[in-house]
């Protein structure tokens, strides 16, 4: 066994030239992604990694401390923070689902003339890239103090809206405002799912005795869920990074984590600057999570559409 | 006889209402200019301000250099994925997708901490252009991806190296041009999210077209919706020309928020 072993070492660690494989060429394709991992490396990384370690570094000593973090659940103006983003994420990727689903049914399956199909894709490829500072201004035109839809309810109504003790500068006006780049990005990734849908499931489930309802109970529907899912969560992560609409469009009448974190830029309004990175790290983990859970379902998806 | 789909209609038309809505709003805000009459008053306003030319233009800067920097940086190495290394495109794609893991807030506030004391950093928009590029990594990568799924790499290189062709020739003449759709639904889609860009210009405090705007709505009325309606336009221009190149539905995510 042993002499087996030296045996063995002897002719790998010989040195004699002949025994050697053709002389390999070095293998530098790696060379190629240097400068891409570079740039990376710097200007994504790197941040990010400072984030994590700041997170977790106290302010007096500098040492390893919990409390950072902690304060998240513990101060009530953080905790709130995250309470008015998370709800605004979930209204907005719900309803967003909902209605996306609904309009892009209504034009690939619902019957309606195929140019109307084309214009509202077209539509939504705009509508989902129109954001930030001109949305909310668009917003304010609308139902702001002298918007046009406010005008419209006065006049036709009689009744101020804003006057009734109505705002909009809370989680539900912004959350009207964010539906507008939230619910056509449901109908541009389910229009092509629904197209996806086979005839031929149809027709089996009809051959089988199942009617309209069935097929969508216990073949369409359960087909379409993962994309469903998955795109409620892609939505829910569109809207809890926002920054440029919410600051825009309400200012810091809405403390969201995202403005909040904007605020503690410029200006150390935590009073501690340690705090800054706890509150974009938990962003940062609330995000991982989205996007872990939208890979998971887009496997899932992936089942059916060879 | 065949059935008018009348809730089909419905959904649509609230869809339409919906989409149109603001628009019009925001439009017929900005002819309210002059008391009592519509004009384009604001629009001449708007457009006789030195300041609106000077953030335009820089805005117009910042974004031919993220579209230069993002495709030098996407370009070779999509294309040197596809050909030499496909275990890598995994990791790849996942860095080109990181903008949807780090919000934009996120990323500009890690940058500028990090880099607080690098002179040349502070004193140059490396920061800002940097995380526009990072913010169009997904769609230049995702576009470029596809459209060399679309033709042989392999085939096309060895080609063009049995005759002699060097690395310069294969990529500017063989490569390049066959990507010419891809890479310009890239770069429409990264123009469009660079110019009403605010979340890195705001708080790296750099001039650009987004916090002009978003300045001068804080100061005054009817200009600020002027602008507005030219930003869409502009966007409604970009989206409209990758569809039109295109054919068909270009997977199209989202923009800045």
């Amino acid at each position: 066994m042993s002499q087996a072993r030296t045996l063995n070492n002897m002719t790998n660690v010989g040195d004699a030239p002949g025994a050697r494989p053709l002389p390999r060429k070095r293998n530098l394709d790696w060379v190629g992604l240097v400068p891409f991992f570079l740039f990376v490396f710097f200007f994504l990384i790197l941040p990010s990694l400072n984030i994590f370690i700041r997170s977790f570094q106290s302010l007096e000593t500098g040492g390893f401390t919990l409390e950072n973090v902690m304060a998240i659940f513990q101060r009530a103006d953080l905790r709130n923070a995250y309470k008015a983003s998370l709800s605004i994420s979930l209204i907005t990727s719900i309803g967003g689902a909902i209605f996306g689903f609904l309009l892009a049914y209504a034009v690939c399956l619902g019957g309606l003339p195929p140019a109307l199909r084309t214009f509202l894709l077209t539509f939504s490829g705009v509508a989902s890239n129109f954001a930030g500072v001109p949305l909310a201004f668009a917003f304010i035109a609308t139902i702001g103090i002298t918007g046009l839809v406010t005008r419209w309810i006065e006049a036709i109504l009689g009744i101020d809206i804003h006057a009734a003790g109505f705002s909009i500068y809370n989680i539900w006006g912004l959350s009207i405002v964010y539906m507008y780049f939230q619910f056509p990005l449901m109908v541009l990734i389910m229009a092509p799912a629904l197209d996806g849908l086979r005839r031929e499931w149809r027709e089996a489930c009809e051959n089988l005795g199942g009617t309209g309802a069935q097929y969508w109970r216990y073949v369409a529907f359960p087909i379409l869920l993962p994309t469903i899912l998955g795109t409620t969560i892609l939505l829910f992560g569109n809207a809890f990074g926002a920054y440029a609409t919410a600051y825009a469009f309400s200012g810091s009448f809405i403390n969201l984590v995202t403005i909040l974190i904007g605020a503690q830029m410029q200006g150390d309004v935590l009073y501690n600057p340690n705090l800054g990175y706890a509150l974009a790290l938990g962003m940062v983990v609330i995000m991982a999570l989205c996007m872990v859970g939208y890979a998971l379902l887009q496997r899932r998806a992936a089942r059916w559409t060879r | 006889m065949k059935r008018i789909p009348i809730w089909s209609w419905i959904i649509f038309i609230l869809g339409m209402i919906y989409f149109f809505l603001p628009l019009i709003s925001v439009f017929e805000f900005s002819l309210r200019k002059i008391r009592g009459i519509y004009s384009f008053e604001a629009y001449r306003l708007a457009f006789i301000d030195p300041r609106f030319y000077q953030n335009f233009g820089l805005s117009l800067f910042w974004s031919v250099l993220t579209i230069t920097i993002s495709l030098l940086l996407i370009l070779p190495t999509a294309y040197w994925v596809h050909l030499r290394m496909p275990r890598w495109r995994p990791v790849v794609e996942f860095f080109t997708l990181m903008p949807f893991v780090v919000p934009a807030v996120v990323l500009v506030f890690g940058m500028a901490r990090l880099y607080a004391r690098v002179s040349f950093m502070v004193e140059l928009p490396v920061l800002l252009i940097a995380g526009y590029v990072v913010l169009s990594f997904p769609y230049m990568y995702r576009s470029v991806d596809a459209g060399l799924r679309a033709i042989d790499v392999r085939t096309l290189t060895e080609a063009a190296q049995s005759l002699g062709a060097g690395w310069r020739v294969i990529l500017l003449q063989i490569i390049l041009p066959n990507l010419r759709v891809a890479i310009l639904s890239g770069v429409f889609l990264t123009f469009a999210i660079v110019m009403g860009e605010f979340t890195f210009a705001s708080l790296l405090s750099w001039p650009a077209f987004g916090p002009y705007m978003e300045e001068i709505g804080a100061m005054v009325a009817y200009t600020p919706q002027a602008l507005s309606v030219v930003s869409f336009l502009i966007t409604w221009a970009c989206i409209g020309a990758i569809q039109r190149l295109a054919r068909g539905a270009p997977e199209l995510l989202a923009g800045t928020r």
